[in-house]
């Protein structure tokens, strides 16, 4: 038997077979206007997290704007090198959520969960760098609150330090309390991104996305990407452009 | 098939490793640019070129990682559209707060 003969027959089932494979929904036509819709939908979500992290960006901006000699000591008591380290680790996290991304459209299995399982381990890694920040802060009395200590900006112990007056260093609070918003709504993105991340390896494991329908790892692919790029803006703001103050 | 007329939709493209290790290259050196920039004084210039930087960076990855420089158009728009809502709630804003206390801030 030809496949014309196949195709006289059985017309509709091949064209299943071949144009119209099983993960393909009814309601699309073609596999591209599939997996431009699942990616469309996605960014309009990315969009909405853009404004999210755009409320705490502009409060951030203006507050340094106001406070600007609090923000400015505030800023330089943070680590420039855990800060960097950081960075790198993320920006390379986003690069094996990419090879991932590559992994599942050229139907590699092994590649995928060795992607999947890399980029979970960077972003623990980062989640890791981003607690001994944290404790630093915590002995440091600089979490703002009760147990918060204007000490280190009024008396400041670094002789290159300008001491704030006590109300100034008050403000010091308003960047501790920004820091930790923006960073640690940061994190809570890279807590979710990362428990995500052992469900898709799950999955991978058990060989889905490897047939062709990448949807679901093109957008978390997506969603890690934006969450490395909030760090990409948080890491110069935070660490970076309070290191020589206008006077 | 009945769909020769139908939706029209956007070629796949498939983005290789060469190019991501390039852009992973490109990020990490912009990263040490702007860590090793942030030790010079350059006055009011530090916070333009540390945020240029980063803007940079943004770019490669949307671009790139994102996947937006082989996209259709209607998805390049939808995320211009975004960032350039977020720019309009900063300059608005700041327009706003910085004029009004002329000359007191």
């Amino acid at each position: 038997m030809d496949s014309h003969a196949i195709a006289t027959e059985h017309g509709e089932h091949e064209l299943h077979d071949e144009a119209h494979p099983a993960y393909l929904r009814h309601h699309f036509v073609t596999v591209d206007q599939q997996r431009e819709t699942a990616s469309f939908g996605m960014w309009l979500f990315l969009l909405t997290e853009i404004m999210f992290f755009g409320g705490l960006f502009m409060a951030y901006l203006l507050y340094r704007n106001w406070y600007y000699d609090a923000f400015v000591a505030s800023s330089n008591t943070l680590g420039i090198g855990l800060g960097t380290t950081n960075t790198a680790v993320l920006i390379m996290s986003s690069f094996t959520m990419a090879m991932g991304v590559y992994s599942a459209e050229t139907r590699n299995r092994k590649g995928l969960m060795t992607s999947l399982s890399l980029t979970i381990l960077l972003g623990l890694v980062f989640l890791g760098i981003k607690t001994i920040e944290y404790h630093d802060k915590y002995t440091e009395h600089h979490i703002p609150g009760a147990s918060f200590s204007v000490e280190d900006f009024v008396h400041p112990t670094d002789k290159r330090d300008v001491p704030l007056a006590p109300d100034m260093a008050q403000h010091a609070q308003l960047f501790f309390f920004l820091y930790f918003a923006m960073t640690g709504m940061h994190a809570l993105h890279m807590i979710i991104g990362i428990s995500i991340l052992f469900v898709l390896l799950f999955q991978a494991y058990h060989g889905a996305y490897v047939n062709g329908h990448t949807s679901t790892i093109d957008n978390f692919g997506l969603y890690w990407h934006f969450v490395d790029i909030v760090w990409i803006f948080l890491f110069p703001l935070l660490y970076l452009i309070s290191r020589h103050p206008l006077k | 098939m009945s769909n020769t007329t139908g939706p029209v939709s956007h070629e796949h493209h498939i983005v290789g490793p060469k190019t991501y290790l390039l852009i992973l290259t490109a990020l990490m050196v912009l990263t040490a640019t702007t860590t090793g920039a942030a030790f010079i004084n350059m006055g009011v210039f530090s916070p333009i070129v540390a945020l240029g930087i980063a803007c940079l960076k943004a770019v490669l990855v949307i671009l790139f990682f994102m996947h937006i420089r082989y996209s259709s158009k209607v998805m390049m728009l939808t995320v211009g559209a975004g960032f350039f809502t977020f720019l309009v709630l900063i300059t608005m804003t700041l327009s706003d707060y910085i004029s009004r206390n002329w000359g007191l801030w």
